[in-house]
This record gives C-alpha cells, structure tokens and sequence, in this order.
C-alpha cells in the first residue's frame, strides 16, 4: 500500500458517488478533485489538454488559409502519391505511416496491460516494438519532406498552388514529428527502467526523486496514444480533406 | 456506490484489469476505420461524402483512442468532464475563423483583383 502523502492518514474513507452526483461532490469536496487519479496521471491529462491547443490552434490557422486563400490548393492525393511499379498509388506512403502509428499505439496499450501485471520483459519488450513502429514513422516523415523539399516545396512557395500549403505542411507535420520523437526517447528510457525492475523496487526517479511506480508505464501510454490521436486528425484534415 | 480509503487512492490500485481480446478488438476496428478513410481517398469520392465520411472516420477512432487505449472510459466523472469540455472552446474558435476567413476570401475577391 503505497501512501502519496501524510494528509491521507488523517482522512476518512470516503465513500466516492456515481455519475453527475459524484462528478459534483468530487469537484465540491475541498479536496483533490480527481479522486481516483494520481497527481501524475492528472498532470499527464492536463499536459494533453493544453497540447490539444496548440495542436488546434496550428488545425484552425491551416484550415483558416485555406479557406481564405484564392489560388488553388495542391491536390494532396498526388503530391504525397507513390511511384509503384510505374503506377501512381495516392497517398501510399501516409496509409503506410498511419498503420505504423496505430500498430505502436496497440503494443503500447499491451505494455501498460503487462505491465499492471509485473510482467518487466514483455512489458519492456512491447515499450521498445513501441519506440521502434514510432522511429519507423518519423523516418518515413523525413522521407516525405526530403521527396517534398526537392521537389520544391517551402514555407513561402509550391509547384502546384496556394504557397500556404508549405507552412502548413511544415509546421503541423513538423510539430507532429517532434512529439513523435520526444516519445521515442522516453520509451527508451522508460523501457530501461522496466526491464531494470525501477518500479519493483520503488527507485526514485533521478529527477524528481519520488518512488517509480508501474503507473509510470500507463502514463507513457497517455502520452503515446495522443500523439496517435493527433494524427489522425492529421490524417483526416490535412491530408484527405 | 464504490468504498475507496484516501490511503489506497491512487490509480495503480484502482486500475482495472482489462483483456487483451479488449485491446484486440480495438486495434482491429483502428485498423478497419483507417482503411476506410483511405479506400475514401482511393477511390476518389468528393464533395459532402468525402467530408461526412471523413470525419465520421476521424471521430469513431478518436473516441477510440481516447475511450479505451486511454482508459478514459473507466475514469471518474470529474476528470473525464475536466479533460473533454474545454475542447468545446476549439469548436467555438473553429466557427470564429471560418467567418473570418470568408470575409478575407471575399475580400480578396472584391478589393485585390484575385480570380
């Protein structure tokens, strides 16, 4: 029984409500509103919301220029088709990183599952398949934007149309990839600890040098799961719409 | 009604034990929904379908993702309406930029001699 902090052992129990009675008696309590959340996994959940912003705000500037824009937009089912065989297959390459991204957010919820069960191998083994379906995805990124880039396209300027296509392509995928990244290297280190057994033996973290917990895997997959979410709005509005 | 001791508040005893067949069947429908809104572009539809689909699409694997993959489905009330009701204030801005940029669009057409 882990106990977070020396204000719990003064409490009652408490006796937590169902539906809206409970969502008002959690929010009214004067205490910790999330009362079966952690403080790290709400912090995760908060941290998600406000990159939901600004994963809005870059979603509504794009469909803002595009919208107000009076060239032609590029058609995105050929400037991001593949050459297969001498035949031109849309889109290929951006349906292939949309199932990489979903097979790692699977192995991802496996992780978690495996890891609640204490299971260190396969719960780090699944976190590194994760990681590795993640560095697949930004390496076929940097292989779309090297295709795009010699191709002609910039921030200011395009072959085919409206030169905002460029600043929104950048900008949205760039961002995309970056969380994408950062992801990748947190695995790697969260996997390292797994299969060290950080979170059987309670190891402080280095840096904030409180006890590891196995929540610590669930709070990973939070992270790696919105970064599958954004893309599929990704998916949806910037590159099918 | 469900007893909880503040002692054992934390989400690591509160987790669930949820099945793989669970996470299976998710991924499978991710997968299934990914294909359709590719076959969408595949094969070429446009105009009302396109979009309709589109998001049909986007929204279905969004609350997947969301519901299941990030056990939001199993947390309380209080956080869940913590993490989904901001949001509305994206839709509201959504609506606000899209006036804006007809406007800016008409303009463009009226006042900068755009074709």
């Amino acid at each position: 029984m882990t106990s977070e902090t020396t204000l719990k052992q003064t409490e009652d129990p408490v006796t937590l409500q169902p539906g809206w009675r409970g969502f008002a008696s959690d929010w009214s309590a004067d205490r910790r509103a999330f009362r079966t959340a952690s403080w790290g996994k709400a912090m995760m959940w908060i941290f998600l919301l406000s990159d939901t912003f600004i994963f809005s705000c870059f979603l509504i500037a794009y469909m803002t220029v595009r919208s107000s824009t009076t060239d032609p937009w590029p058609n995105t089912s050929e400037v991001f088709s593949l050459q297969i065989g001498g035949v031109s297959v849309p889109l290929l390459l951006i349906a292939i990183m949309t199932f990489v991204l979903i097979s790692s957010s699977g192995t991802m919820a496996m992780a978690v599952n495996f890891g609640y069960r204490r299971d260190r191998v396969k719960s780090a083994t699944l976190m590194l398949v994760t990681a590795a379906f993640g560095a697949t995805f930004v390496s076929m990124q940097a292989f779309e934007w090297t295709k795009l880039i010699r191709e002609g396209v910039r921030p200011w300027h395009n072959p085919w149309g409206a030169p905002q296509f460029g600043s929104s392509f950048f900008m949205i995928t760039g961002f995309h990839g970056t969380h994408v990244t950062i992801g990748v290297i947190f695995l790697i280190i969260m996997a390292r600890k797994v299969l060290r057994g950080d979170f059987d033996v309670e190891r402080p973290g280095f840096f904030t040098s409180r006890k590891g917990r196995y929540e610590i895997v669930e709070i990973m997959g939070l992270y790696w799961h919105f970064v599958d979410l954004v893309w599929v709005f990704i998916f949806a509005l910037f590159y099918l719409w | 009604m469900e007893t909880l001791n503040p002692s054992t508040a934390t989400s690591f005893e509160h987790q669930q034990e949820h099945s793989i067949k669970l996470y299976l069947l998710v991924w499978f429908w991710l997968f299934v929904l990914s294909t359709c809104s590719y076959l969408v572009d595949y094969f070429d539809l446009h105009g009302y379908t396109r979009w309709s689909l589109i998001l049909l699409f986007m929204i279905v694997k969004a609350g997947l993702i969301v519901g299941v993959f990030m056990h939001l489905a199993w947390e309380r009330l209080a956080l869940i309406y913590a993490i989904l009701a901001p949001p509305i204030a994206v839709l509201v801005f959504v609506g606000v930029m899209s006036f804006e940029s007809y406007y800016t669009f008409t303009d463009r057409l009226l006042y900068f001699g755009a074709r």
